[in-house]
This record gives C-alpha cells, structure tokens and sequence, in this order.
C-alpha cells in the first residue's frame, strides 16, 4: 500500500489525498506552515473554489497571491495588505513630489544658463562692434582732411594773384 | 415582527440577534459588502476575526476585508498583491528617476559655476 504522502492540506485537514487534489501540487507537505495560514484566513472550501475556477496554470500564482495576503492579514488583522498599499501609496506620492520638484529645479537652471550665455554673447558682440566703429570714424576723417587742405591752399593763391596797389603807381 | 436583520444575517438567512458580531458593519442596506466578504473569506473567518479585535478597531478591520474581497473577485489570481507589485513597481521607477534628475542637476551645476567664476574675471 505505499502510496504518495497526503499533501499539506490534506495532512492538516485529515483527509485522504486523492491523485488529482486540487491542493496537492501547491502545498506540499514538507511546508505544513503555508497551506495552515491560508486555511485560516480564507478557510480551505473557499481555496479549493477560487483554485477550481482558475486555469491550471494561473494557480500556482494564484497560491502566492492568497499565502502573501494571508501571512499581511496574520501579522496585522485591521488592515491586512491593505496597510502596505497605503504605506506604498503615500511613498509614491511623497516620491512623484520630489520628482516635480526637482524637474521645476533643472528647468529654472537651464533658463538662468541659456539667460547667460545670451547674455555673454551680447557683450561679445558689443566689444567686436566699437573696434569696426573705430576704424569706420578714422577712415571717414582722413578723407574729410584732404578736401580741407586742398581748400585751403587755392584761397590762398588767389589773394597773391592780387596786384598791389601804391607800389606801382608811385615809381612812374 | 419587524425583521432588521443586517446584511449578514439575511444573506445566511437566519435571525439576526441583538449583539450581531457583524450588523454593525454590514448593513442590510449594502448587501454585496458582506456578499463579498462572505465568498473570499467565509463568514466564518471574518466573524473569528472581528471577534479577536477590540470593539474601536472592527470597524476598520470590516473595511479592509471588503477592499480585499472585492480586489480578489476582480482579479481571483492576484488580488490586492498585483496592486502591491504594482506600486512597488512604480516606487522603483520614481526612485530610478529621481536619482536620474539630481543628478542631471549636480553636472548642470558644475559648468554654470566655472561659467560665473570666468565671468567675474573678466
């Protein structure tokens, strides 16, 4: 008569362990512990119907999500999961202000960088202008000189053109 | 007779006494709480449960309960443990980009320093 030791459920339940329990391949019985705290959160009918109504290869998942949940509600019968979806949910909004804030930060920093350069660029171009207004003053200058002292220089030869007047009438 | 049984009661059809464990909680004005409750946990386990607590937390205890039932029949494979993953998840994305933004803002910092100081110089 050897058969194949009862599963976990069946062990705690004390039933025989059929071939095809739907238990079996999810609480083995070397983990007593694992089906013990499911079965007394959710009661093992209960287990048996969630596990039946899902697809076989969704119930081993499914065993996971119920043993985590069971073990929250163990350790804290108020709230259960349920206290660490609130915990998680403020940590996350704490984290996404941070985020916002810190964002606002680089965008206010790049607008100050991009606010100096422009700036730095301007002086540049103001210091490369007054050397080209320079050269542009002085070469007009030069030109205006020339013309001046070519002026100058015929009013000057007309007057001595001009005959004088006493001198030559008193000899003869 | 006037039947003001609690939601519990009614749907377990059977008298509802004067100290109800769960007639403060469920009301026979919302009989899909306790219809929720009832098919994840058993009537049974959620009476134990209210049962163990001091009177001032039950209430809160029959709220979670609920949540966690109903998160289950929306999703009977992971229940209120997918959305634990799931802000677990998005807790490990903010912290990534966060870190990811500080330090964009310590390199940004660094060239706009040396920039001042060269400015001052001229």
């Amino acid at each position: 008569m050897g058969g194949a030791s009862p599963c976990a459920s069946c062990k705690l339940l004390r039933r025989r362990c059929a071939k095809d329990c739907v238990f079996a391949p999810y609480f083995p019985s070397d983990d007593p512990h694992k089906f013990a705290i499911v079965h007394k959160v959710f009661g093992a009918s209960n287990i048996s119907k969630m596990l039946q109504e899902l697809p076989v290869h969704q119930r081993g998942d499914a065993v996971s999500s119920l043993v985590y949940e069971a073990n929250a509600r163990a350790r804290d019968p108020v709230y259960g999961c349920v206290g660490a979806i609130s915990y998680l949910q403020s940590q996350v909004s704490q984290l996404q202000m941070q985020l916002a804030v810190a964002q606002a930060e680089i965008v206010c920093i790049q607008m100050q960088q991009d606010h100096d350069q422009q700036q730095h660029n301007i002086n540049q171009l103001m210091l490369a202008a007054d050397e080209h207004e320079k050269s542009y003053f002085l070469h007009n200058n030069f030109l205006n000189f020339s013309s001046a002292t070519a002026n100058v220089a015929n009013v000057n030869y007309d007057s001595f053109k001009k005959e004088p007047r006493y001198g030559h009438d008193m000899v003869s | 007779m006037n039947s003001s049984r609690c939601a519990a009661c009614k749907h377990l059809r059977r008298r509802c006494p004067s100290d109800c464990i769960f007639a403060p909680y469920f009301p026979s004005n919302n009989p899909r709480r306790f219809a929720y409750v009832h098919k994840i946990f058993g009537a049974s386990n959620v009476g134990k449960i209210l049962q163990d607590l001091p009177v001032s937390y039950r209430g809160e205890a029959a709220n979670t309960l609920c949540y966690e039932a109903y998160c289950r029949i929306k999703d009977p494979v992971y229940g209120c443990a997918g959305i634990v993953d799931q802000l677990n998840e998005q807790l490990k994305v903010a912290e990534y980009q966060l870190a990811t933004i500080k330090a964009a803002i310590t390199t940004t910092l660094q060239p706009s320093y040396l920039l001042d100081q060269s400015l001052h110089m001229l």
